[in-house]
């Protein structure tokens, strides 16, 4: 297949932020189209749909304030990535480690029986230091043997499910909970405050920006991070300059795991108050993170954007739901298109089209 | 240089040009001479650059024109064209005066033009066999027919003294073995004219020897070869024309009997080229390096240094020869600790090099100049000025409390990019934008700044033009001039009696 002759088609050296920008956005369009077949498919306006989705996200305090609380662990688990798809290790575990960090800070909450102003401070720290124990281990796989770590980091995701089911079902399970599979409730001083009666809690969401900003200075203007770069982008010079492959793999995966985890604190003792089923534990944040990463272009300030975006598709979900009373799988499908597209798009960035000048 | 034998109509209506194949109207050329091939107002636009520049070529039936010229003089550009990986801008190609369109490389071959990359396209894991019918439909239905390809190999192999056993996989090859496979790949499917792109970059000079033999008995057979080169010996040695190609643009064609190397240089150029370099009487220091009963294993885990000794002393360069292969790579990275030692010690003043790692050793004052220079020695993605505190960015002025200092860096960048001419926009620009003589004066510039005592220099110029070379080999010498101790590894012997002051043969 050729272009036609007034056209041309160009390798373009390096795209522009611009471009990248307008081709993002163009992959989200396309998404948008695409995702409209399905809603038309079950024979709701794809207009309509969207229409209420967005009002469903900003139209009302609640829907603002609910779409706000599911962009919090977006944020933590994508600005975590962001610094693993740096280091060019493929994390698709931060639902596992999200999952432990939940756990990690329950465990303190229910059993530590520390003094109430520390519990929370310590939940946030145990919980931050469990993601990154179980993004570390992918990491140090990869460094030392070679490991695959896209199959590590999601063979572990299961592995933290299951550990949490084994707990709520298990040892943990409440006594007080007539039999249902969760754990005690939290004592309040484990229980984070949240702004009125919404469910933003708002601790979380302060930490999270303020990781967000120091993730971006990590990445940009220090050595760690030059070093991050290096390894991801070519190794062997890495290995050249002397820079330590297994330190750096595993400084990204504390990094990326460690914040995972803080967004599993974030959900037990900010939404549940108690750790139950995986599911609705994290409701796939971690997996959905590593879209929003990707939209941002591994770049932690952009995530703050991509991470609201995403939110407001998820937030999208209850509406399809409970308005237009379709399945919420929607939203798993929609986001796979959006991903879809956006790693499509990839390769349009490295091209433009032009009008040929006429031929000689 | 021009003659009218070869002249076609120009001017051909589009139309004729875009059926695939020889439409044979009014389109055919006049073929008084026998020319296999013409190029008529080849032009090719990348972006920023025009890398053909409305280019003129005619190939001689049973002929070996060479297509000389610097890195980045569009050589290869027109080469592709020609074998249908690129599409012209303008121009058209003819083949036997009859217009033709390469759509792609299977068009070229259908056309017989077989092309052998710089780079070879071969998979490592498969067979020599496996490799040449790739692609290829000659079986019955989905099954191959090893047997009919084994015979056929054989026959080229014998008429042309290639000879490589069809059953071994790539990987076990040698470079000059894999060569061999790609050109009998192109004449198994019958090609009668042969692009060579810079073949010899990759060779040993015995191996050299034996490819140019091959191609004298192509030639001798019937078939046309087209040599990408820019080496002037390899000029003289082996082609019956030359044309010369400067900035996207034919300098010149001449018989290669009516010309030489110098008028060659300054075509290629477009100035006159030191041959001869100034080199200042040898004052030998202290010693710098004391390497005793060095062991290492290459990376299939075989010996490939088993008892090497030997000394460095500063303000001398130490030349080390061999046939690749023989450890060089691995001596290098052994002394630059990016491989580990078996046995022995490698002295470089009072702190064994075998026991450090390699940002110990590059903190000792020891620069490394990697082979692979794009590979190793830099990062592509990254700027101009990223890679040039690659080795230094923990240090100050570079970094300061872990913050790195983008200021100090421009800083940096602006003084070596002057310093050692590296060509580019700014100090932004990513790496791999550079050309190749541009990215090894970026090496340079990182890895001697800070005034080394031991400086590694592995192929420094490979693969560089007559301009950039001559400018490695000046900065080498001046090093050794300041009272570094430099071991140059290459393959090129004269570089070796050129710059070194003594030669140790590795076997």
């Amino acid at each position: 297949m050729r272009a036609p002759s007034f056209l041309r088609v160009e390798r373009r050296t390096a795209p522009s932020p611009r471009v990248v920008f307008g081709v993002s956005l163009l992959a989200i369009l396309v998404a948008l189209i695409a995702a409209g077949i399905f809603f038309q498919v079950y024979g709701v306006s794809p207009i309509r749909a969207y229409g209420d989705i967005l009002r469903g996200a900003f139209g009302s305090r609640l829907g603002l304030t609910e779409t706000v609380r599911r962009a919090i662990p977006l944020l933590l688990c994508g600005v975590g990535l962001t610094i693993a798809f740096r280091a060019l290790f493929w994390n698709i575990g931060a639902e596992g480690q999200l999952l432990i960090g939940a756990t990690a800070a329950t465990g303190i909450a229910l059993f530590s029986g520390l003094p109430g102003p520390l519990l929370l401070p310590v939940m946030f720290l145990v919980g931050f230091a469990a993601g990154a124990l179980w993004g570390s281990i992918p990491a140090a796989l990869k460094a030392k043997l070679g490991i695959n770590d896209v199959i590590t980091t999601l063979m572990m995701n299961y592995i933290a499910i299951y550990i949490v089911e084994w707990l709520i079902h298990g040892p943990w399970k409440g006594p007080t909970m007539r039999g249902f599979a969760y754990t005690d409730r939290f004592p309040a001083a484990a229980i984070l405050p949240t702004i009125g009666i919404t469910r933003i809690h708002w601790p979380t969401l302060l930490l999270g920006l303020a990781l967000t900003v120091l993730a971006f200075v990590l990445v940009k203007r220090t050595r760690w991070g030059f070093e991050i770069r290096v390894v991801g982008e070519n190794p062997h010079a890495a290995r050249f300059a002397g820079i330590s492959h297994f330190k750096i793999t595993v400084l990204a995966m504390v990094v990326s795991g460690g914040l995972a985890g803080l967004a599993g604190v974030g959900e037990v003792a900010g939404i549940h108050h108690m750790l139950l089923g995986p599911t609705h534990v994290s409701m796939g944040y971690g997996y959905t993170a590593i879209i929003v990463a990707w939209l941002a272009r591994r770049n932690p300030l952009a995530v703050i954007v991509t991470s609201l975006l995403f939110a407001i598709i998820m937030r999208g979900g209850d509406v399809i739901k409970v308005t237009l009373g379709l399945p919420f799988q929607l939203v798993n499908v929609f986001n796979g298109l959006i991903l879809f597209f956006l790693i499509g798009s990839e390769i349009l960035m490295r091209y433009r089209i032009r009008l040929a000048p006429r031929r000689a | 240089m021009t003659d009218s034998r070869c002249d076609p109509k120009i001017g051909l209506p589009d139309d004729v040009t875009s059926e695939q194949g020889c439409t044979g109207n009014g389109g055919t050329l006049d073929t008084a001479a026998d020319c296999v091939i013409q190029l008529r107002g080849i032009v090719k636009r990348f972006p920023g650059v025009i890398a053909n520049d409305s280019i003129d070529l005619d190939v001689e039936r049973g002929e070996i024109l060479c297509l000389l010229g610097e890195n980045g003089a569009g050589k290869t550009t027109l080469m592709r064209i020609l074998y249908g990986l690129y599409q012209p801008d303008a121009g058209e190609i003819f083949l036997n005066g009859r217009p033709i369109r390469m759509s792609s490389p299977r068009a070229a071959l259908g056309h017989g033009i077989g092309m052998v990359h710089q780079h070879f396209r071969l998979v490592p894991t498969l067979s020599v066999e496996e490799n040449i019918v790739l692609g290829l439909h000659e079986g019955r239905g989905p099954f191959l027919n090893p047997r009919k390809t084994r015979k056929k190999i054989a026959k080229i192999a014998e008429d042309y003294g290639l000879r490589v056993d069809p059953r071994a996989k790539i990987w076990q090859l040698s470079v000059g073995q894999q060569q061999r496979v790609e050109i009998i790949k192109a004449l198994y499917r019958e090609a009668d004219i042969l692009i060579m792109d810079e073949p010899t970059s990759v060779l040993t000079p015995q191996e050299v020897d034996q490819l140019f033999a091959t191609l004298r008995t192509l030639v001798d057979d019937g078939l046309t070869i087209i040599f990408i080169t820019h080496k002037l010996d390899e000029v003289m040695a082996v082609s019956d024309r030359v044309t010369v190609l400067r900035k996207g643009k034919v300098v010149a064609t001449v018989p290669t009997a009516q010309t030489d190397k110098r008028a060659l240089a300054r075509m290629m150029v477009g100035r006159e080229v030191v041959f001869r370099l100034e080199k200042m009487p040898l004052d030998r220091g202290e010693r710098v390096l004391e390497v005793r009963d060095l062991h290492a294993l290459n990376d299939r885990g075989v010996p490939a240094l088993r008892g090497v000794s030997f000394d460095l002393y500063a303000g001398e360069i130490l030349g080390v020869a061999g046939v690749s292969g023989n450890g060089q790579q691995e001596l290098s990275e052994a002394l630059a600790g990016l491989r580990r030692t078996s046995k022995g010690s490698a002295v470089l003043l009072a702190s064994d090099l075998t026991r450090c790692s390699a940002r110990e050793i590059a903190d000792l004052g020891v620069a490394h100049v990697p082979t692979e220079r794009i590979r190793m020695g830099t990062v592509p993605n990254m700027s101009v000025r990223e890679n040039l505190i690659l080795k230094s960015y923990r240090r100050p002025p570079f970094c300061r409390w872990s913050f790195l200092d983008q200021r100090a860096a421009h800083l940096n960048a602006c003084r070596a990019m002057e310093e050692y001419a590296i060509m580019a926009p700014d100090d932004r620009t990513a790496a791999k934008l550079l050309s190749g003589g541009n990215i090894q004066r970026l090496v340079l510039a990182r890895e001697l700044c800070g005034e080394p005592r031991f400086v590694i220099a592995a192929h420094p110029t490979y693969g560089l033009d007559v301009g950039a070379t001559e400018q490695v080999r000046q900065v080498l010498l001046a090093q050794r001039d300041r009272g570094a101790g430099i071991l140059l590894i290459s393959e090129d012997l004269d570089e070796l009696l050129t710059l070194s002051d003594r030669i140790l043969v590795l076997f």
